[in-house]
């Protein structure tokens, strides 16, 4: 019993986890179009998608949005966490609050309203409508990651740089960037992979004109999987992973700047 | 130059609820080192950031070289700041911390070349000009955070318990750096310390605060010997209280019970009769007589029996617990009448000290 709830229930957690995962990565390298039965290794599938020029011109699509997207956010979000922190205004705890309900809410509610606002104000469905609604989306995830480590932050250097004579402009490209600048990048990072994977908004918010991956995917897949998904469901995994562990690594470096 | 370089007329501070500072005025001197002194939630750091500019007060005016500064911002006052976290630029090398100031003000590039390494020469940081102040000891960082300061030349200093954070010995040795620093830059400094050993010994005056007040503003002697009120006396360093009465006053003597015993002392603050006083005596103005050292128990003797002896090399320690079941504390000095001080503990011994030592306070 002991043996059992050390040992073997954890691994069936991982396993309840990651298999699922692990299947997809083991049968993009199955040399059968439809079959569940592993028939022989092949990069096949990884050839034909990198020859689909309809697949490529919509990843595409999906690493612009995804870029300007996480540019923008983690921009704004910078700005939002140091105004949060330095100084006072009317509503600013209304706005703090309202950072977390944005994170809370089901993305179908900021899906719907966002469409209801685009043709409210006559916006067309497109580039422009999937990248406001993506920054949206990732602002406040922006904002909290920044904030989190201004607050780490000793408030007294801010005040020493206005003491020596800087203006607000000054304490904030010299000391709160460089200060900030990996808390900044693993805001980037993190904005990025939400949006390139974000399906639910996005599939209120797009238009015909301007097709991304994930709804692409969602597209394909009801007329069955193909291997060449699991082939790039692998290449997104890893690129995703590889995003994670820069932003790790960013924060970890933050961590020691700050001590 | 005014002579007087920082003036508050009338200033109070209020944070929230909180009275940080009642309404207090306060003249320092040009060229002078003046320690706020007091236990923590006194005020004395509201006073340093009030002057600096990092708060305003709710009334009152600050003059800063004559100017009324009240509404200026930091930034144009003219003075530094050390702060307690010494707050440098972690991600700036030392040299890079200490031009901070003047690439702001915008100083020509080779002028700041010279200045900063004219002040890493003073502060002897010349080798560690090109370290990140993480790689720095805690001695060296205080150190740059002084030349952060000074190398702006400001007209004040203005210094936030920069020693705290420091070990005793490093501490002691940054106390003589600073007051040579101050020497040679014959800057005014205005230092925050709760720490009154440091502030004896380093300061030209001393601002003794309590409650967002100031007690006494002295120079350390005055506040040691002639504490303006029972709070200065026992704050600044330690002391024997004997609370007692008036019996007679008249102008130049006072009458009072001392442990049953009259005292007849000189009346130096026009106390008067059957006005509630404290006798105050400090520890190392206490002589304690053995009973064989004493010939004829003489009136000013009060009699105890000896509680503790505690040995600190040059000096001992004694704890006497009087008839009355009052404990005093006094100093033995080693010297050439008592190169022993044995005392044993439980032994019956005289205590006296040389009449116009003692400090009489209203209560």
């Amino acid at each position: 019993m002991k043996k059992f709830t050390k040992q073997i229930y954890p691994s069936f957690v991982y396993l309840f986890l990651y298999l699922p995962i692990l299947i997809v990565i083991i049968f993009s390298f199955n040399d059968a179009s439809r079959s569940l039965i592993w028939k022989g290794f092949t990069l096949k599938w990884y050839f034909e998608l990198f020859h689909d020029s309809g697949m490529l011109t919509v990843a595409a699509h999906s690493i612009i949005i995804g870029i300007l997207a996480a540019s923008l956010a983690s921009s704004i979000g910078t700005i939002t966490a140091v105004s949060l922190f330095r100084y006072r205004f009317f509503g600013k705890n209304l706005l703090h609050g309202l950072l977390f309900v944005m994170i809370v809410t089901p993305e179908i509610v900021i899906g719907i309203s966002l469409l209801l606002l685009y043709s409210a104000t006559n916006v067309p469905l497109g580039f422009w409508s999937l990248l406001l609604a993506h920054t949206t989306l990732c602002i406040p995830f922006a904002a909290i990651t920044v904030y989190s480590r201004i607050t780490s932050l000793d408030k007294s250097i801010f005040e020493a740089a206005r003491d020596l004579g800087a203006s607000d402009f000054v304490i904030f490209s010299k000391i709160i960037v460089p200060l900030l600048l990996p808390a900044i990048v693993a805001a980037w990072l993190l904005s990025f992979t939400l949006s390139l994977d974000d399906v639910i908004t996005s599939y209120f918010v797009s238009g015909p004109g301007f097709a991304i991956l994930p709804l692409k995917v969602y597209a394909m897949v009801r007329l069955g999987i193909k291997p060449e998904i699991n082939a790039l469901c692998t290449l997104l995994l890893i690129g995703t992973l590889l995003l994670v562990v820069a932003a790790q690594v960013a924060l970890k470096k933050n961590e020691k700047v700050g001590e | 130059m005014y002579t007087n370089i920082v003036e508050l007329k009338g200033v109070s501070k209020c944070f929230g609820d909180y009275k940080a500072l009642e309404t207090i005025d306060l003249t320092i001197q040009n060229g002078e080192f003046i320690t706020l002194l007091g236990p923590s939630g006194c005020g004395k750091t509201t006073i340093l950031r009030l002057i600096s500019g990092l708060e305003k007060p709710d009334t009152g005016h600050i003059f800063i070289n004559g100017q009324d500064v009240t509404d200026w911002p930091p930034e144009h006052r003219h003075l530094n700041m050390v702060f307690q976290s010494y707050a440098l630029f972690p991600h700036m090398t030392v040299f890079e911390n200490i031009a901070f100031g003047l690439r702001c003000r915008k100083i020509a590039k080779n002028e700041i070349v010279e200045r900063v390494e004219e002040i890493l020469r003073i502060v002897k940081l010349t080798k560690l000009a090109q370290r990140k102040p993480d790689q720095l000891s805690g001695g060296q960082q205080q150190r740059v955070a002084i030349a952060r300061a000074v190398v702006n030349r400001p007209l004040v200093l203005l210094l936030d318990e920069p020693l705290s954070a420091l070990d005793y010995n490093l501490r002691k040795d940054m106390q003589v750096e600073l007051k040579q620093l101050q020497r040679k830059l014959g800057v005014t400094f205005v230092f925050v310390t709760h720490d009154q050993e440091e502030a004896l010994s380093m300061s030209d005056r001393v601002a003794v605060m309590n409650e967002g007040h100031i007690e006494q503003l002295g120079t350390p002697r005055d506040v040691y010997e002639e504490p303006a009120n029972l709070y200065v006396a026992e704050f600044i360093g330690e002391t024997n209280v004997f609370e007692t009465k008036v019996i007679r006053s008249d102008k130049q003597t006072v009458e009072v019970k001392v442990e049953d015993k009259r005292f007849t002392f000189k009346n130096k603050r026009g106390l008067k009769t059957r006005q509630e006083v404290c006798v105050t005596v400090r520890p190392e103005d206490l002589a304690v007589w053995r009973q064989e050292e004493v010939g004829e128990v003489s009136d000013d003797m009060l009699p105890g029996k000896v509680e503790q002896v505690i040995y600190k090399g040059s000096i001992v320690e004694l704890v006497v617990r009087l008839e009355s079941n009052k404990r005093i504390y006094a100093t033995e000095f080693f010297n050439e009448d008592d190169e022993k001080l044995d005392y044993q503990i439980g032994e019956r011994v005289w205590v006296n000290w040389i009449p116009g030592w003692e400090v009489i306070l209203p209560v």
